[in-house]
């Protein structure tokens, strides 16, 4: 790739390869979990079979994570799930060759029963508006070619032409809201940094995406890294800044590999380093890598990070567009937000305030996971409702069971009951229902979860990420958790109800950062609108979802027990007795609850009260 | 100079200062535990918390860390605060019920009992060993180590250290070293022998100091008896 | 120690001998070396002059730096909020009780070492159990297990 001069060459360039690329392809979802699921082997099985007969372009998440490993075919649109390396060889035969559509490759709604032959059509896709992801299938991240071909880098030539002062309004315009959870509104960040006077600013983008259950920035950075990569040279120069950092969480290696890539490419091609454009303005960006600490994803945390230093946050005042990073004026924003930027320049404030909510505009990306049909990464519009969400995108709850509620915001969240299920997704709403929008985690649980269980798991996370540094964090959540643990062991106290809440309360008020104000939200939300499920536990010793090992007994049914003893064979405490083809039963002294009998039993012989 | 107003009190502060510099100048008393006028401030005990902000959105902040800055409303002793310091000194009685610092602020602010497990811990990370080490020593001998529940202070790799020089500032400095406290008998993890006094007046009814002793008192922070009825 | 002391200059000399490079640099030292041993510490803290306690301080932060030797084959089960809610734990449990050790420990013909992670971005596809680099979704106990007596099997 050339050094790009202009921006004149670079319309060029992008006319040029939008009339090279080809409208025939077919686009195999390769990100990580893809690749957790095989997408690798499948990769190479198209790449044999597909020689010389149709281009093969191995890309990002597409979305769909239940179906992985997933093909579409394009110009039509033709999704093919759950594929096996030996499906390719057939699929370039029949589909790409013959125009043959082969039936078991479609995806099938589990309900209805119903096939769809083409992805905008599946119901998975249909509400959504896939304006960030929706590129993701036309990219081979490893090419900045394909990028360009999209009209890539068309936004920061047409910003590097304005002037810093109108960016700035443009983004203040258009409502855009900070997506990694706070919600604070970008183009006023952007400002109070722009006023600061400093020889050095600096722009991170945050990327240490901590909150289990959500994996959005890991998608956007592994599929379209250049779309983080424009949008922060834009802010760079709208707020006056020549150096910017990308912060990568440690466990996203391929993620750090694509941004190293993009980053190389757009430095060969000239849209990073000096005089980018022939504007004038230079700027460039180094990755750091994160090491494993949730805290980390808490801005003067990360900045500490970046420093080399523990990451233990510290109060604000002073504020990192203030005192930043090396103590210089520093806009932090999430990843996600950062990919909107270039669509905003692109398309305009107005067109992108028109898409949500009165306080909340545009889209948002969630991790839609747990207990759903379709899990995967789903943009949606602000202001559509979850039960649109989770019934309609998500296919409802699986396997019969019935919906109990769902956890949004990661640990910084609560979880949401079904009287709910109504509430439009946005910032205002979401904080008022107990929980936050958080980075957009979205976990569906149904009623074989254990509400209090759900408490005691977030708690235990963030015990152990914790920093440690104030006293209600550190100490306030052992103690929470230690009160909790008793609760689920059957040594719970009427009492202990008041006592857990008003030291939530006090952690929440007191706590020096986000962590700890946030992490009695869990904890309160379930209190809040699951209370009876508390109380069985403490008067009646009962876990009713039946998840709580102390209270929970595991036996075996003689109707349905066949004496197959492959539970037998798989007990760990050898505390299952029965002579073949007789019913078995379970010693209940040396029963340990593993669950292991219950997983191998095909009969439904093992029931758990 | 920023003007701030504390307790309802107007007051013009130099620029540097902290809230808690400019209570202590005003003699309003405000109990801390990590801090020390020494060395440099940590915010980690978060006892010094006092309400910033009017309206809905008040919130609250460390004093010994928090800045002045023009048009700061502060009250240092709002039922908020004073439920969050009582909540803060339990959580410190069940860390360490053997420090008689923490006995005497238990003490002081009427905490009579905590309702957590005690851990019986000879440590409350309030990090002034740590702070002392390195601001006045110059060695840097122990630091944090870990983190969360794991938490310690400690030499690296917890070997003898070849910089410390046993000045003993770490003991000298310590909450937890300083007097140890025999008296907590259990179950009860509180002592409140040597020290008693009256508990602070929460001014969220009582404005700028004023105390309205009339037919109000709903409170009940200060005063434990019935209100006095109207007429009689 | 003395082929380490090379690896470690070049690395240092990679990364620049400045007080912010401490992170990407024990990030890599540690993926050559597979752990982090007391002499190279105290080489990067006297080589970076950052006083030893920060080091050791960022070292045993930071989840990702392993201050004791690792095994041969690193076992990682995702403990996430979506592995969790699918049965995560009690895969843990059972590689637990398989060989014998907890959840940071090696085993102690130092073949295997069992770590936990809250999160690795596969939610839709969990429980995840990472083997030497290879992810491994929808897992259950006993596949985890028999994944796991594969390798010991080729291990002879």
């Amino acid at each position: 790739m050339n050094r790009i001069e202009s921006s004149k060459e670079l319309e060029a360039l992008v006319s040029k390869l939008r009339a090279e690329s080809k409208d025939r392809f077919i686009s195999i979802s390769s990100g990580t979990c893809g690749r957790a699921r095989g997408s690798t082997k499948v990769v190479e099985a198209f790449k044999e079979a597909a020689k010389g007969k149709i281009d093969i372009k191995v890309t990002g998440c597409h979305g769909f994570c239940q179906a992985e490993p997933n093909v579409i075919i394009f110009p039509e649109g033709i999704f093919y799930q759950h594929l096996k390396p030996e499906d390719a060889k057939e699929i370039v035969e029949k589909t790409v060759l013959k125009g043959e559509i082969i039936d078991r490759l479609l995806y099938k709604d589990e309900v209805t029963g119903e096939r769809y032959v083409y992805q905008k059509d599946i119901p998975f896709y249909k509400k959504q508006m896939r304006i960030l992801l929706g590129d993701n299938p036309f990219i081979d991240p490893t090419r900045i070619e394909d990028y360009l071909a999209r009209g890539g880098y068309l936004s920061l030539a047409k910003a590097l032409k304005m002037s810093p002062e109108e960016i700035i309004e443009t983004i203040k315009a258009s409502g855009l809201r900070g997506r990694g959870g706070a919600g604070f509104p970008t183009g006023r960040k952007w400002e109070l940094a722009r006023k600061q006077k400093s020889d050095i600013k600096y722009i991170i983008c945050n990327a240490d995406e901590g909150d289990p259950g959500a994996y959005m920035d890991r998608s956007l950075l592994e599929g379209n890294p250049h779309s983080v990569i424009e949008g922060m040279i834009i802010g760079a120069y709208a707020i006056g800044a020549n150096e910017g950092w990308i912060y990568v969480r440690n466990e996203y290696p391929l993620a750090v590999e694509h941004v190293t890539i993009a980053i190389e490419q757009a430095r060969e091609a000239g849209l990073l380093g000096e005089n980018i454009l022939g504007s004038g303005f230079s700027f460039d960006i180094k990755i750091a890598r994160g090491a494993g600490a949730f805290v980390c994803g808490e801005e003067t945390a990360l900045m500490l990070s970046i420093e080399g230093k523990r990451g233990t946050p510290r109060q604000r005042p002073p504020y990192p567009v203030e005192k930043g990073l090396f103590g210089k004026p520093t806009v932090i924003n999430n990843v996600e937000t950062w990919a909107n930027v270039p669509k905003i320049i692109d398309k305009g404030a107005e067109w992108f305030s028109k898409i949500g909510t009165k306080t909340s505009k545009g889209t948002k990306i969630f991790a839609l996971v747990g207990k759903v049909r379709n899990t995967g990464l789903i943009e949606v519009p602000m202001g559509i409702t979850l039960r649109e969400i989770i019934f309609d995108i998500g296919g409802g709850i699986p396997g019969g069971k019935k919906f109990k509620a769902v956890q949004t915001g990661g640990p910084s969240g609560g979880c949401i009951p079904s009287e709910l299920l109504d509430l439009p997704v946005d910032y205002e709403s979401l904080t008022q229902a107990g929980s936050i929008m958080g980075s957009g985690g979205m976990i569906v649980m149904d009623e074989s979860t254990c509400m209090v269980d759900v408490a005691k798991y977030f708690l235990t996370f963030l015990q152990d990420e914790s920093c440690g540094k104030c006293l209600p964090c550190r100490k306030g959540i052992q103690k929470m958790l230690e009160i909790i643990t008793d609760i689920t062991e059957g040594k719970g106290k009427e009492e202990d109800l008041e006592t857990l809440e008003e030291l939530a309360n006090v952690v929440k008020d007191t706590s020096l950062c986000g962590l700890g104000q946030t992490a009695p939200n869990p904890v309160l939300s379930t209190l809040r609108y699951f209370r009876d499920e508390y109380l069985a536990h403490i008067r009646d010793k009962k876990c009713p979802a039946g998840v709580c090992k102390a209270l929970i007994k595991y036996t075996i049914d003689p109707d349905k027990c066949t004496g197959c003893s492959a539970c037998k064979k798989v007990c760990p405490q050898e505390a299952i007795v029965g002579e073949a083809k007789q019913p078995h039963s379970i010693i209940q002294d040396k029963c340990i609850k593993c669950g292991m009998c219950y997983d191998v039993c095909k009969y439904d012989a093992v029931v758990i009260t | 100079m920023p003007r701030i107003r504390i307790d309802g009190i107007d007051f013009e502060a130099p620029e540097g200062w902290t809230i808690l510099d400019a209570a202590k100048f005003l003699g309003i008393e405000i109990p801390t535990f990590c801090y020390h006028e020494g060395l440099s401030a940590w915010g980690g005990c978060r006892l010094c918390v006092v309400e910033i902000g009017e309206g809905k959105n008040t919130k609250l902040v460390t004093a010994c860390t928090y800045p002045v800055e023009e048009g700061l409303v502060v009250r240092t002793a709002t039922k908020r605060v004073i439920r969050a310091r009582k909540v803060l000194i339990e959580l410190l009685l069940a860390s360490c019920p053997t420090s008689k610092k923490i006995q005497d602020l238990a003490a002081k602010y009427g905490v009579e009992r905590t309702r957590f497990k005690p851990d019986w811990e000879d440590c409350v990370y309030c990090g002034l060993c740590v702070r002392i080490c390195e601001e006045q020593m110059m060695a840097k001998a122990i630091g944090f180590v870990n983190r969360g529940g794991k938490l310690k202070i400690t030499t690296p790799f917890d070997k003898t250290s070849e910089i410390c020089r046993r000045c003993g500032g770490c003991i000298y400095i310590c909450p937890a070293c300083q007097l140890r406290c025999e008296g907590p008998e259990p179950p009860s993890v509180v002592c409140g022998r040597c020290y008693n006094a009256l508990q602070p007046t929460c001014i969220d009814y009582y404005e700028d100091y004023q105390c309205y002793m009339g037919l109000k008192g709903e409170c009940g922070t200060c005063i434990r008896e019935e209100p006095r009825k109207k007429g009689g | 120690m003395n082929i380490d002391k090379e690896k470690i200059v070049s690395l240092i000399r990679k990364h620049g001998a400045k007080k912010e490079s401490l992170i990407p640099l024990l990030l890599d030292i540690q993926s050559q070396l597979n752990w982090l041993p007391e002499e190279v510490l105290r080489e990067v803290a006297d080589r970076l002059q950052i006083p030893l306690i920060d080091v050791y301080g960022v070292a045993t932060f930071y989840k990702a730096f392993s201050l004791k030797p690792r095994g041969k084959h690193l076992i990682t089960v995702c403990l996430g909020t979506a592995c969790h809610v699918r049965g995560g734990q009690r895969i843990v449990e059972a590689i637990s009780r398989e060989l014998g050790i907890k959840p940071g420990e090696t085993t102690k013909d130092m073949k295997f070492s069992l770590e936990t992670v809250n999160c690795l971005g596969c939610c839709a596809i969990g429980p995840i159990v990472v083997i030497d680099g290879e992810y491994y979704g929808g897992m259950t106990p006993q596949k985890a297990l028999s994944l796991i007596k594969r390798i010991e099997k080729e291990e002879g």
